[in-house]
């Protein structure tokens, strides 16, 4: 059985189909990356499925159970699928530390001290131990969104959902945030990306999706779809990106 | 060596400061000479401004100011806990706390829409009216208690604008992470919207600070009230200048500050 899974996914604004039937399996440890121009329903996506925004028709079966149930309490959903944004929301009141353990300790009852030593060690991990008491305005756009990247993993999700994280950056800030996926991606953890960086997506993804006005036009191994796409419009917007 | 530009600069200051320098003096000069020549000055002059009377009464004003500066101390905390409620309460989605979502609108409708001196008077002379025994007919607590539900009402408001102005990624950020409503609001939302509303709720307290001399017309001996007293004993305007003067001496410096926040505030989102 998959991990992650969606069935004929519909999701209007107002009249706007911004996403219309939409399909897609994700199996646990794997890596799949959405890519799509701007307005492609590629956010939208992301935010349907840890249930941000309501889902209008289809399913989402979270290891097998439906969780776009109308009447369903999300928020035990929320914590086994983790999201990063693209624009970071950082708690801008609390240091970096707090950011993190705010949700481990209101959500899942632990206390500070319990919680701690093991947030101080995912801080290490990713190059962050001294930023660990700095609020997010002393922060650089990197150290910020690698910080996000603590907090949500910090509740342990399955399912790591990133929206276009490295479009708010830097250019030379964005090669520590995809280091950090690197890492997650050699430690097995199931993600889903919505993202503009083709290199990366063609380096490490196990399936690659393209989005266009709602649709999943495409979906293939990166090999495939960046060598040899077979949908006209997917050709042409990789002409344009590549 | 200055360049060519911090040579012109420093000429146009020069001559800026200059011409603020002219005209100011014309006009204080115009004050002093042109005031004192009307015909009435004399007689304003000894009924407004009279050293002696100044001299003779301003320790008791003062004396009498602490009773302000009191009723302020223990209305301002007791507002800022129900105006706090009253905009949670505002905003209340629950269908089965609807009443208390409908109560605090009516609630800040109500004392919004009124004068602060009609409150006091309803309340101030209408509870204790109802044969209170002693202490619960005082008018300290029931004039206080009317500045709390007039201030309270603006302050909920103030509040709420600052919990409007908290971008919804904020929340989406805490609810994704499995926090629920209610911790989304206490730990993300207000601790942000409570700090951003702070410079508009210290001119509200400003303004509450002046208004506390409202109660005199109820019975407490506050400053306006002693002025009034020494009005009345030494035939004299002059204890309401001083009045006015102590109240200029906290005022002024708490605008300024409230200023130099907002200011400071509006630098950092910028």
């Amino acid at each position: 059985m998959s991990l992650l899974e969606t069935r004929g996914l519909v999701k209007s604004y107002g009249g706007t189909r911004v996403l219309d039937g939409i399909d897609l399996t994700i199996q646990a440890g794997e890596m799949v990356c959405l890519i799509g121009a701007s307005g492609s329903g590629k956010s939208t996506f992301l935010k349907c499925l840890n249930l941000l925004e309501p889902v209008d028709d289809g399913q989402i079966l979270l290891d097998g159970v439906d969780i776009a149930e109308p009447d369903l309490d999300p928020r035990p959903v929320r914590q086994r699928i983790g999201i990063v944004f693209q624009s970071f929301n950082l708690f801008p009141h609390m240091t970096a530390l707090e950011n993190v353990l705010l949700a481990p300790c209101r959500v899942h009852g632990r206390r500070r001290q319990d919680v701690s030593p093991e947030v101080e060690r995912l801080f290490t991990r990713f190059g962050l131990e001294d930023r660990m008491g700095h609020y997010p305005d002393q922060l650089s756009g990197g150290q910020q969104q690698r910080v996000a990247i603590v907090r949500a993993l910090a509740m342990k999700p399955d399912v790591m959902l990133f929206d276009e994280i490295t479009s708010a950056l830097d250019p030379e800030l964005v090669g520590d945030v995809l280091d950090v996926l690197r890492t997650l991606r050699a430690e097995g953890m199931t993600m889903v990306l919505a993202t503009h960086e083709m290199g990366f997506a063609r380096e490490l993804a196990d399936t690659v999706c393209f989005l266009d006005n709602g649709r999943m036009l495409e979906t293939a191994p990166p090999a495939e779809i960046f060598t040899n796409p077979q949908n006209d419009r997917t050709r042409a917007f990789l002409a344009r990106v590549l | 060596m200055p360049t060519r530009r911090e040579i012109f600069e420093r000429r146009q200051r020069r001559r800026a400061n200059l011409i603020a320098a002219l005209s100011t003096g014309a006009v204080l000069l115009a004050v002093c000479v042109l005031v004192p020549l009307s015909p009435g000055w004399e007689s304003v002059q000894r009924a407004f401004f009279n050293g002696a009377i100044f001299a003779r009464t301003f320790p008791g004003l003062l004396e009498a100011f602490l009773l302000d500066v009191a009723i302020f101390a223990w209305c301002a905390p007791l507002i800022a806990i129900l105006a706090l409620a009253l905009a949670i309460a505002r905003d209340l989605r629950a269908p089965a706390l609807t009443p208390v979502r409908l109560a605090a609108t009516a609630f800040i409708d109500i004392f919004r829409g009124l004068p602060v001196i009609l409150v006091i008077y309803l309340v101030g002379f209408g509870i204790p009216g109802l044969g209170l025994p002693r202490p619960w007919n005082s008018p300290y607590l029931w004039g206080s208690l009317s500045l709390i539900l007039v201030y309270a009402a603006y302050t909920a408001e103030v509040i709420r604008s600052g919990i409007s102005s908290i971008h919804d990624s904020q929340r989406a950020a805490a609810l994704s992470l499995g926090l629920t409503e209610t911790d989304t609001m206490r730990y993300v939302v207000l601790p942000q919207a409570i700090r951003r509303v702070i410079p508009a709720n210290m001119n509200l307290f400003i303004a509450l600070q002046k208004d506390v001399a409202l109660l005199s017309f109820i019975g407490p001996v506050e400053i306006f009230r002693q002025a009034g007293v020494y009005k009345s004993l030494l035939a004299n305007f002059t204890p309401y200048v001083g009045a006015a003067l102590i109240f200029l001496a906290v005022t002024i410096p708490a605008t300024r500050y409230a200023d130099h926040l907002m200011n400071k505030q509006r630098r950092q989102q910028q």
